[in-house]
Parts: C-alpha cells; sequence; structure tokens
C-alpha cells in the first residue's frame, strides 16, 4: 500500500486492550481488518440463538448483537413477560424477563474470544438490565446518560445521570469489566451536526471514565456528506487521543441511522459508502444496516448478507490507496469547544452535562424531551453537508447568509429524505450500472 | 396539503409507553401546525396514564397516536382500551398511525382490530399521509364522522 498515512496511525490508543470485546475489535484492526456488527434481535431464544450464530458463521470479521424490545428499554419487564407468555411479537430479546441464567446460557453457546456479543438497548434507567448483563457475563453493551435519556425516554437527564453513573461503577467494580460505548454520535439518528455529535460522543466518554471504566468506545453515524463525515470521524480520534490518553478506547461508525433507501441498490450503495468510510478513517468496527431497514425488521439472512457484503466493500477498501476528501470546515475546533465550555460549568461530567443541557448551552436540534431545550436548529445545505440553521443558546458562531424560515412539514421530509433520494436515485433512474458515487472530492480543502 | 382548517383546532400529538422514535412527531406537529392547529406534543414513550390526563386537561379535538416501532398492536391496544373504559373520554376522537407491527406490508392485520377496539382512524405506514389529511377535514363537521375500518386503514 502506498503512503498517505490513515487518520487512524495517528489517533489511536496506547493503552492495551482489555476485555474480551476490545482485544477482538482492535486486534482485528491491527491485522488491517474490519470487525462489522449487525442489529439483530429476536424475542425466543431459539431464533436469537439461531441468530447468532448465523453471525459467526458468516464470511466476515463480526462480533454478535443482542438487540433488546422496546419493554425492555424502559423497564416493563412485565408487558415483556406476559408478551413470552402469549407468544405476542416483540421487536426484540428481552433479557431482564428471559433472566440472567438463559442468557447467560445462550451466550455461553454462541460466545467466545473471536465472537464476543454486545447487548443493544436504548435504556435511559437501565440499573437493574445491567445487574442482569453483569450477571449473565455479557462482553459488551453500550449507551450512555445523555444518548439514551433524551432521543428515547422521558427520564429527567439527572436521573439519568445518576443512574448510568451506578451502572459504571457496577461494572468497573466487576473482575472483568464489560466494553462500554457511548452512543452520543448517534444523537436522533440524523440532523444533528456533526459536532454536537462528536462532543456529546467525548462527553459520554469522559462521564464513563469519571465512574471508573477504562474500556470503552466512541460512536459516529453517517451523516449526508462523506467528506464531512471523514472530517466529523477524524476530529472524534483527535479529541479521544488527546482527551482519553490512559483508556483503551476505538471508535465505532454506525451506517446511516435516519430515513434509509427504499431499493436494493440504494440500501447497499449506502451501506458501501459507510463501510469505505470506516476503512478510509481508520475506525474499528462498523454497525450495518440491510436493505430491509426502510421496511421492517430485517431476517437473520439479510444481517448476513449485508454482513457479507460489507466485509467484502472492506477488504476492497483496504486493499487500495489511502484516500482522503474531508473537508476542512472547522468540526473539531467547534467539537472541542463545546466540550471544554460544557465541563467548565461544573465539577463533574455528569453534573456539567445536566447543566449544559439545563442551559440549553448543549441543545439537540428538534429533539422533544423536555430536558432539551429544543431551539436549535440544523438543515442540509446544498452541497449535502449538515449545518446550524440555529444554534439557540449554545455557544457556536453561525453565518446567517440567508434570511433561514422556520423549517416546513414538507421541507423537515426532505431533510429527512436526503439520503434515500441520494442512494435511490441511480435505481429509480436504471443508472446503476455507471460507476457515480465515488466522484473526485469537489475541491475543498483535504485533510493530508 | 391543500387543506385550510379553522383556526385554534388542539391536537395532542404522542408516542405509546414503548416507543422511542421523534420525527414522526416533529413531523405531525409541524404538519398540524401549519394548518393553523395548536399541538400539544407529549414525545417519545409515553405512559398510558400521562396521554390521559392531558386529553383530561386539553380536551384537544383529537388524540393523534404515532408509533413506528412495530409495537403499536400491543401498546396501542392497551392505550385505547383504557381510554374508552374513561366515561369522559368515550367520545374524545382518537387516531393512531404508524408501523403498527413487525411484519412489514402485513401489518394492515393489526388495523381492524385497532379500530373495532375504539380508534377513530387507523393508517397503517404504506398508506401516506393522504388520508390522514382526509380524516383532518372530516373534524370540522359537528358529528363524529363514522369511518369504516377497512376503508381507513386502506
Amino acid at each position: 500500500m502506498s503512503d498517505p498515512v490513515r487518520i487512524s496511525d495517528q489517533n489511536v490508543s496506547r493503552v492495551a486492550p482489555q476485555g474480551r470485546f476490545s482485544r477482538h475489535v482492535r486486534g482485528t484492526h491491527a491485522r488491517g481488518g474490519l470487525v462489522v456488527q449487525p442489529r439483530m434481535g429476536f424475542a425466543d431464544l431459539d431464533t436469537m440463538r439461531k441468530g447468532l450464530l448465523a453471525v459467526r458463521a458468516a464470511e466476515a470479521t463480526g462480533t454478535g448483537t443482542i438487540t433488546l424490545d422496546s419493554y425492555t428499554r424502559v423497564n416493563d419487564h412485565d408487558s415483556a413477560r406476559q408478551a413470552l407468555r402469549t407468544g405476542a411479537e416483540l421487536n426484540g430479546f428481552p433479557l431482564v424477563a428471559h433472566g440472567p441464567e438463559a442468557t447467560r446460557e445462550l451466550l455461553d453457546a454462541v460466545s467466545g474470544p473471536d465472537f464476543p456479543v454486545q447487548v443493544r438497548h436504548g435504556s435511559a434507567l437501565p440499573y437493574p438490565l445491567f445487574r442482569a448483563m453483569v450477571e449473565a457475563g455479557v462482553d459488551a453493551t453500550e449507551g450512555g446518560p445523555v444518548s439514551y435519556c433524551l432521543p428515547y425516554s422521558r427520564a429527567p437527564i439527572r436521573e439519568a445521570v445518576e443512574a448510568w453513573g451506578r451502572c459504571c461503577e457496577l461494572i468497573a467494580a466487576q473482575p472483568e469489566p464489560m466494553h462500554l460505548e457511548s452512543f452520543g454520535g448517534c444523537m436522533l439518528g440524523q440532523l444533528c451536526p456533526p459536532s454536537l455529535l462528536v462532543a456529546l460522543s467525548v462527553l459520554e466518554a469522559l462521564f464513563f471514565r469519571e465512574h471508573g471504566l477504562s474500556d470503552i468506545s466512541l460512536s459516529y453515524a453517517q451523516q449526508t456528506h462523506p467528506g464531512q463525515d471523514m472530517e466529523a470521524i477524524a476530529a472524534l480520534r483527535r479529541l479521544a487521543g488527546e482527551r482519553l490518553a490512559q483508556a483503551d478506547w476505538h471508535v465505532v461508525l454506525y451506517t446511516f441511522m435516519g430515513v434509509f433507501p427504499r431499493t436494493p441498490v440504494g440500501s447497499f450503495r449506502i451501506l458501501e459508502e459507510s463501510v469505505r468510510l470506516a476503512v478510509r478513517t481508520g475506525s474499528e468496527r462498523l454497525i450495518v444496516k440491510t436493505p430491509a431497514e426502510a421496511h421492517r425488521i430485517p431476517t437473520i439472512a439479510e444481517n448476513v448478507d449485508a454482513l457479507e457484503f460489507a466485509a467484502s466493500i472492506a477488504s476492497d477498501e483496504a486493499g487500495r490507496t489511502a484516500r482522503t476528501g474531508a473537508t476542512d470546515s472547522g468540526i473539531y475546533e467547534e467539537a472541542r469547544l463545546l466540550v471544554d465550555s460544557t465541563l467548565e460549568l461544573a465539577p463533574t461530567v455528569g453534573e456539567a452535562l445536566v447543566r449544559a443541557f439545563g442551559q440549553g448551552h448543549l441543545d439537540v436540534p428538534y429533539c422533544l424531551h423536555q430536558d432539551n431545550a429544543n431551539r436549535s436548529r440544523a438543515y442540509v445545505d446544498a452541497a449535502g453537508m449538515l449545518q446550524w440553521a440555529e444554534p439557540g443558546r449554545m455557544p457556536l458562531r453561525v453565518e446567517r447568509t440567508a434570511s433561514r424560515r422556520p423549517v416546513s412539514a414538507k421541507g423537515l421530509l426532505t431533510m429527512l429524505g436526503f439520503n434515500e433520494r441520494r442512494f435511490d436515485r441511480e435505481h429509480l433512474t436504471h443508472g446503476h450500472l455507471r460507476d457515480l458515487q465515488y466522484a473526485a472530492p469537489d475541491g475543498r480543502r483535504s485533510l493530508s | 396539503m391543500s387543506q385550510v382548517m379553522l383556526p385554534a383546532k388542539r391536537f395532542v400529538v404522542s408516542s405509546v409507553s414503548s416507543d422511542a422514535h421523534m420525527w414522526n412527531l416533529v413531523f405531525l406537529q409541524l404538519l398540524l401546525e401549519e394548518q393553523g392547529a395548536q399541538v400539544t406534543n407529549l414525545g417519545a414513550c409515553v405512559p398510558d396514564d400521562l396521554i390521559i390526563e392531558e386529553c383530561r386537561r386539553s380536551r384537544p379535538d383529537a388524540l393523534v397516536i404515532s408509533t413506528v416501532n412495530g409495537h403499536g398492536h400491543l401498546d396501542g391496544l392497551r392505550l385505547i382500551r383504557r381510554i374508552r373504559s374513561e366515561p369522559d373520554l368515550l367520545d374524545l376522537r382518537v387516531v393512531i398511525g404508524g408501523k403498527l407491527g413487525v411484519r412489514g406490508t402485513e401489518n394492515i392485520v393489526f388495523a381492524e382490530e385497532l379500530a373495532l377496539s375504539g380508534y377513530d382512524a387507523v393508517f397503517e405506514a404504506d398508506a401516506g399521509i393522504d388520508s390522514f389529511q382526509e380524516f383532518l377535514g372530516t373534524l370540522d363537521s359537528a358529528e363524529r364522522t363514522e369511518i369504516e375500518p377497512a376503508r381507513a386503514a386502506a
């Protein structure tokens, strides 16, 4: 491979991998690979086991995923138990209702050093769940006091901060602490500008550190512009390198989480773009989506297909000359400002997060949670980059090039559907045999 | 989107108890506000009690439930049974829409039960927004319009 240094070579964790999950992910990266991971959760033990075994057998270096159902997320374990009794359809695996023992048996049957399993949930007040996961010997989980509170719950952020602090300390007290990933880089899936995603991912990682954890990862979700995403992930790695020097950390990229392309070509194309983005930015792990995404919960086979496709693109991209194409729009500086000015608000990270949201100093666009100011607004510009339209009370300088009117319902749908149109266009115009996707950078300055 | 409503129609927009999705709620609020309505948006993961309390407090012209996590056929059913068991909420207009199950286009099987259990209309995601706009048009008539479940869901 020839010259330009991949971004990861500059900003990687200097601490040896700790737990089994991290050893697998960082070990794969050290060998030039990308760990790919599905989103997968089934209500009954047998289907869940089959799903995990199918992922394990896939032609891809993967990790397993157990996604929990919505009742378990909101601690409504009685409804989950009732659904198991009556056979009602759940949208994921009810871990607490199944219990730690059954979950441990499941994990013992499917997981190993080369196939650790992460439990994905979405719970703002997850202490009962964390107790069950610790008891079941789960390798890894994810979330955070902001990222699982504001978008997914009605819990006051102060309660979420308190609960997540206890959860971190519970993990830290174990002989083999679970890996914990911040979901902060994925707020609302779309229309949150990259600087805030990066800042929240770093702030949650600092919160985990404050509560005794050193085996962690930071997330970022693919947005609307590959160059801007490259810049954002480079900023995330740089900040992580600066602020998490004593931690074992890596970066996980999420394939776009918003309104998904509806055509098979479009959905594979957006997945392909995210795989190349992951490899080019030195991201260690990727969470994929499938062509079924726009329509329903994917089957086991669809998940395996998406993982194998992602693995083949990853190996293709790894064999190419490193390319940049990152924009230079000041994401690192903006994210650093948000992180530093938030930390100044209080002596602890947890209290600083509570105050920052209370004052609108951090403000997630469009987020309806009662503890979010919801005064900031974002838009997709003509070049496809995600920009601030209105910073609310956040300490950001926002250029007001034109008098922007408040977004209409139709305008919101248009912005939410930006990637759907961008990637479906090929299939819908039958142009999918042409090589349209990877045009040269549009003249913006690159990182190299 | 050509409907123009008389001013000051009031709506409560809400998710169901286990559904954390938010963009559908943001969109509905904008859509209703653009047509002159006042909207109380309860957001994601709303417990049944809170929805009932808010409907009692603000007596909206309609309660609009939107859910896309696939639990709508469970949570939505429990919610409407609770609402219709409250004598003072028997006449409340309540509609539900979104992805109501985990079966994609087959979710339509849930629509009839939801309608029979007390929803004034059920909108499966594939039906698009036009049928919801049609429903909004009926709100200006004084009487609650009978909407056949099959037609409303189609």
